[in-house]
């Protein structure tokens, strides 16, 4: 199921959370939301839900106009990061709670219920545990379940918020995997928040990046993550590093200092010159950007140093092999392999 | 026993049995004690007396009856106070707490002056009163419902018992179950809302069986105060024997008749069953407890 979300307006109290959003989910897509705390994407994924009305705009499930919906008939799945158990029933009655509260109708017989649920279970891998109390599962399996109750109703779209938030780090990074290979036997439209980065960058086909109540840039993890179109999407997804620069005569410049870095096109001006640690190359001549190690502590397989650059305390970091030399004081020229300039 | 983390075991439970004892325990023994003065086959007759009964019946049938009202109307209550906003608001809740401070002699006589037949409530439904004059007045109505005519005497009977004992046990239903439906997780309503449930589906399988815990606790305390309210009751119930006598009366009643060891039996026997009634309401809780999760 397709979700087109147009020119959405929410307040809070004249306090605008989403200010003109507009954003296009392709059918069996798994997108993530992803942005600081107050970015709005929360309350996006609630508009989508129908958990919250939006002040103006509209948002369609395919062709159809679902705000005007209620949540009820929208027929979304909803995971939230709390579990949101219901504490006085069974897994297998969570599991089976969307298929009870049908309209005779719609409802299917008990046994038929039953089936589904287990095997519903099955699919999250709980099989065994329907007996079971959510008090008495991990929070892992508590999520699982969630998972699976939100699935038994068919959704036509999934909705996750922040789904792996209150879990430790191994199980999180279990059921990332997990939610993928999910996602990928089911095909359900899923929507995730999520603030964590590498999170949203391993799991999701695109990302949508919010800030304030906006959406900066949309787009797959390597577009987004390689061609951030704002300082702020630079800051927020991956490491990244920012030096005050010049552009003069199409020729990149700190200080009095050309860096090797050609930027022909770009009006002369100030700018912020943005790079990650890692997009560096080490040069031993030629013009290119020169620093002093100021401190460096080890990052997984590399070392990461602290640069100090020029004379005006500037400081930037770049990535070096661990076993690189390297000590304080050390004078270092490198020059950035992929970088942006942002007016400053 | 292992040390525990917590220090101070020893001193705080001797603390707490002393204090248990010299408040609560210890005249509860001097009430036995003074009832197993009465030789056996007295005790049979006191207790088997139609008069004792009856007082019983009186007693716990309404207390039961006052609890059950108070929980639906307490729950009500608490919803309203606690899901909706509304001007007074504050005031309604502060209002609740009335009938604790009110001294329970002048909130018979209230209610009494209220639901006797010639009080504002009371004449309602005293056969010539306004109520009933205005339903013969609606000739129009089908199956003769206008010779419908109420005849409901509330004061001096024991309608009036239950309508005084439902005054004094509300605020316990309201104050025990307004804090954990202010705790309850919003979240848990729009999960079931996301998995289609109406609102009625949400509250009787979502929210209610969540609040159980809480409402049993209400219910009982508002039982046990019912069972031991003696002020207001004398003032409304008219007292006629066998009829609407309720127990701690007849116990004030023995005791004015200088029969000592008689109210002690009665009295023994009331503790009696309202500590089996309160003990099974306990049990029932913790198994609510267990299954509903802790509240």
């Amino acid at each position: 199921m397709e979700i087109r979300v147009e020119n959405v307006i929410k307040e809070f109290s004249r306090y605008p959370a989403l200010d003109n959003v507009s954003l296009g989910v392709r059918s069996g897509e798994l997108i993530a939301l992803l942005g600081p705390s107050g970015s709005g994407k929360t309350t996006l994924l609630r508009l989508i839900a129908g958990l919250e009305n939006p002040t103006a705009g509209r948002i369609f499930f395919g062709e159809e106009d679902a705000s005007q919906k209620t949540v009820q008939e929208r027929n979304v799945g909803f995971v939230f990061q709390a579990y949101a158990l219901f504490r006085n029933m069974t897994v297998l009655e969570n599991v089976s709670f969307g298929l009870k509260v049908r309209p005779r109708a719609t409802r299917p017989p008990k046994s038929e219920i039953r089936r589904r649920a287990l095997e519903l279970l099955d699919l999250v891998q709980l099989n065994g545990l329907e007996k079971r109390y959510p008090q008495q599962l991990s929070g892992g399996q508590r999520q699982r379940v969630a998972l699976a109750r939100a699935l038994a109703i068919e959704p036509r779209v999934l909705l996750l918020d922040e789904p792996f938030g209150a879990l430790d780090a191994q199980v999180r990074k279990e059921l990332r995997k997990w939610l993928r290979e999910i996602h990928d036997r089911t095909g359900h439209t899923t929507v995730f928040v999520t603030h964590d980065q590498e999170e949203a960058l391993e799991l999701a086909d695109r990302l949508v990046v919010m800030s304030r109540g906006k959406i900066e840039q949309v787009g797959t993890p390597d577009e987004v993550y390689d061609k951030p179109n704002s300082p702020f999407v630079f800051d927020f997804i991956g490491e990244s590093s920012a030096l005050p620069v010049t552009v003069q005569g199409g020729e990149v410049w700190l200080g009095d200092r050309a860096l090797g870095l050609r930027a022909e096109g770009t009006a002369p001006g100030s700018y912020r010159l943005y790079f990650r640690p890692h997009d560096v190359d080490l040069v031993d001549d030629g013009p290119a950007l020169v620093g002093v190690v100021a401190g460096a502590r080890r990052v997984a397989g590399l070392r990461r140093v602290e640069l100090e650059i020029g004379g005006d305390g500037a400081r930037a970091e770049i990535d070096l092999p661990h076993d690189h030399p390297a000590g304080e004081r050390t004078r270092i020229a490198f020059r950035p392999r992929l970088w942006s300039l942002f007016p400053a | 026993m292992r040390p525990s983390v917590i220090p101070g075991f020893g001193l705080s439970l001797g603390y707490t049995l002393t204090w248990l004892s010299l408040i609560v325990l210890i005249p509860i023994i001097g009430l036995f004690l003074k009832a197993a003065q009465v030789p056996l086959d007295e005790i049979v007759k006191i207790a088997t007396a139609a008069r004792t009964w009856h007082a019983l019946e009186v007693s716990f049938g309404s207390s039961l009856i006052a609890a059950l009202v108070n929980v639906v109307f307490g729950v009500l209550i608490a919803w309203v106070l606690v899901r909706y906003k509304f001007p007074g608001k504050r005031l309604l809740d502060a209002i609740v707490d009335l009938p604790f401070a009110l001294p329970t002699a002048v909130a018979g006589i209230a209610l009494s002056a209220l639901y006797a037949k010639k009080g504002w409530v009371g004449s309602l439904f005293t056969p010539g009163g306004p109520l009933n004059e205005w339903i013969a007045a609606q000739t129009w109505l089908p199956f003769g419902l206008s010779s419908f005519q109420f005849d409901w005497k509330i004061a001096y009977t024991p309608s009036g018992i239950v309508i005084a004992l439902i005054f004094i046990g509300l605020p316990f239903v309201v104050r025990t179950v307004q804090p954990v439906l202010e705790e309850f997780e919003a979240e848990l309503e729009e999960a079931a809302a996301t998995l289609g449930a109406n609102r009625l589906q949400t509250i009787t399988q979502v929210i209610l069986p969540r609040l159980t815990p809480a409402i049993l606790t209400g219910f009982a305390l508002a039982f046990a105060r019912a069972v031991g309210e003696y002020g207001s009751v004398i003032f409304i119930a008219g007292n006629i024997p066998g009829v609407s006598e309720i127990a701690p009366l007849l116990i004030v009643i023995k005791l004015e008749e200088f029969d000592q060891a008689g109210a002690a039996v009665i009295a023994g026997i009331m503790l009696l069953i309202a500590f089996a009634m309160l003990l099974v309401i306990n049990l029932i809780q913790a198994w609510a407890r267990r299954r509903f999760g802790d509240v």
